[in-house]
């Protein structure tokens, strides 16, 4: 009998992992709660570090996913998982079961709720946006803010969401600083005598080429910097937004009048990755990702044998970093069913 | 001696070995919290005092750290102890009580000193 591996989230790293199964001979059933795969690639414009279009990406991952073994069922939310006789059942919302010998979790990630952080005004002011927003004005092709006019003085907020006890998530999503870096660019680009500011704890450009990116926003976009976190967003009453935050390097206060505001939403893990976790009695870390049986050798595997996790479901990762992630898991699902699931 | 007006300047160094960093000492083991900030500024940015006068929790913070105590000492009564730092803070310092601590440690070294 053939091995059947239910693949969960239809994102980067589900996509990489079902393909990547399907061609070594295991009938893969990739499930999608959405109505089209990808996941949030599809909502991104240009990549870092290189800038590439997300949807030559895209058009790769596709072509991943068509082959005969896999079976793609889209808008099907799987909300839990059991074992049964050694294999496992997976339950969908519309009450539909699937049947595998191995389970991935490629649950991915949410992005944080940029209103919860009330403070900044998202959701209250007309020109606080966030990152995955002004990504949707540069499809577009059009920066403007609500009232129409294009703005000329944009500010980007770094760590909304993340490193911050007040909302709850106390880890680094790691991506957001250079996202800034990339979308600063982006805007110098579209509008040549716009002025573009980051406000920043750290920058935090650990990624291949990051760095690089960083001096290059400096140099030839004239990105400026300010180390300080923004406290709180006001609007005056010419509907321009008021930026209050500590210029830590000169050890003063600074207030500063801007068009735009983008905040640099974090990464959480996915409400869809949380129901299973609960419902199947997976761990979960303090940052609420799934939870590594070792973070050295087993960041593909949980607490539960047989099911395995790839990509961002177990911590903030680039695209990158899910895909090599979703290899190791498809070697650990060959490895597991070959060895007579052990 | 004949004055000529010429002065030695203290080093700008801050002396990290001669310094008394008791005062930070005696936070830290009163409010862990102390220890986990990140100088991110948050806590000066909204102070109402720091609007008008030259006060940045944050570089008092810094400075007992280093055991800098002198431009700390009287700067640290400054506040007004409203609690806005607390509020804003993402690591979660319990900024309110390290104020009060630091006053409290200050006042004990000057009654010693006494």
């Amino acid at each position: 009998m053939e091995d059947r591996v239910l693949v969960v989230g239809g994102g980067a790293a589900g996509m990489e992992v079902a393909g990547r199964l399907a061609r070594s001979g295991y009938k893969v059933t990739l499930t999608e709660k959405e109505s089209l795969t990808g996941g949030h690639i599809r909502n991104w414009f240009h990549l870092f570090p290189d800038r590439r279009d997300s949807l030559e990406v895209l058009s790769y991952l596709e072509n991943q996913v068509d082959h005969g073994n896999i079976t793609l069922l889209t808008s099907t939310d799987v909300e839990g998982i059991e074992t049964r006789h050694g294999s496992f059942l997976a339950r969908t919302a519309d009450d539909r079961e699937i049947e595998a010998d191995a389970v991935v979790l490629a649950t991915g990630f949410d992005l944080f709720r940029s209103e919860r952080k009330e403070e900044y005004g998202y959701g209250i002011y007309d020109n606080v946006i966030s990152s995955a927003d002004l990504e949707i004005m540069f499809r577009k092709g059009e920066i403007r803010r609500h009232d129409g006019e294009i703005p000329q003085k944009i500010g980007f907020v770094h760590c909304v969401g993340s490193r911050d006890e007040k909302v709850g998530n106390v880890y680094c999503s790691k991506l957001c600083c250079v996202a800034a870096v990339k979308q600063a660019m982006e805007v110098r680009e579209y509008l040549k005598d716009a002025k573009v500011f980051c406000f920043y704890m750290d920058i935090r450009m650990g990624g291949a080429l990051y760095e690089e990116l960083y001096r290059e926003s400096q140099e030839k976009y004239g990105v400026n910097y300010i180390r300080g976190k923004v406290s709180e967003i006001a609007e005056n009453i010419n509907g321009r937004l008021i930026v209050k935050v500590e210029d830590t390097l000169a050890g003063r206060p600074l207030k500063m009048e801007l068009d735009m505001l983008v905040l640099m939403a974090g990464m959480e893990m996915s409400e869809g990755g949380r129901k299973i976790a609960e419902y199947a009695g997976l761990k979960t870390g303090e940052n609420r990702f799934f939870a590594p049986a070792d973070h050295h050798f087993g960041s593909n595997r949980g607490n539960l044998r047989g099911v395995f996790y790839a990509g961002t479901c177990t911590a903030p990762m680039n695209i990158t970093e899910s895909i090599s992630h979703a290899r190791a898991a498809a070697a650990d699902v060959i490895e597991y069913l070959s060895n007579g699931r052990r | 001696m004949e004055k000529f007006g010429f002065t030695l300047l203290k080093a700008r160094f801050i002396d990290y070995d001669a310094n008394d960093r008791s005062i930070a000492e005696f936070i830290y083991s009163k409010e862990p919290s102390f220890r986990v900030c990140i100088e991110c500024g948050c806590c000066a940015a909204t102070c109402t005092t720091g609007k008008y006068t030259r006060f940045s929790l944050r570089e008092l913070n810094i400075l007992m750290k280093r055991g800098e105590n002198s431009l700390v000492r009287n700067k640290i009564r400054e506040c007004m102890l409203c609690g806005k730092c607390t509020l804003v803070c993402p690591r979660g310092v319990n900024t309110r009580n390290v104020i009060a601590l630091a006053r409290e440690a200050y006042r004990k070294e000057q009654d010693n000193a006494v």
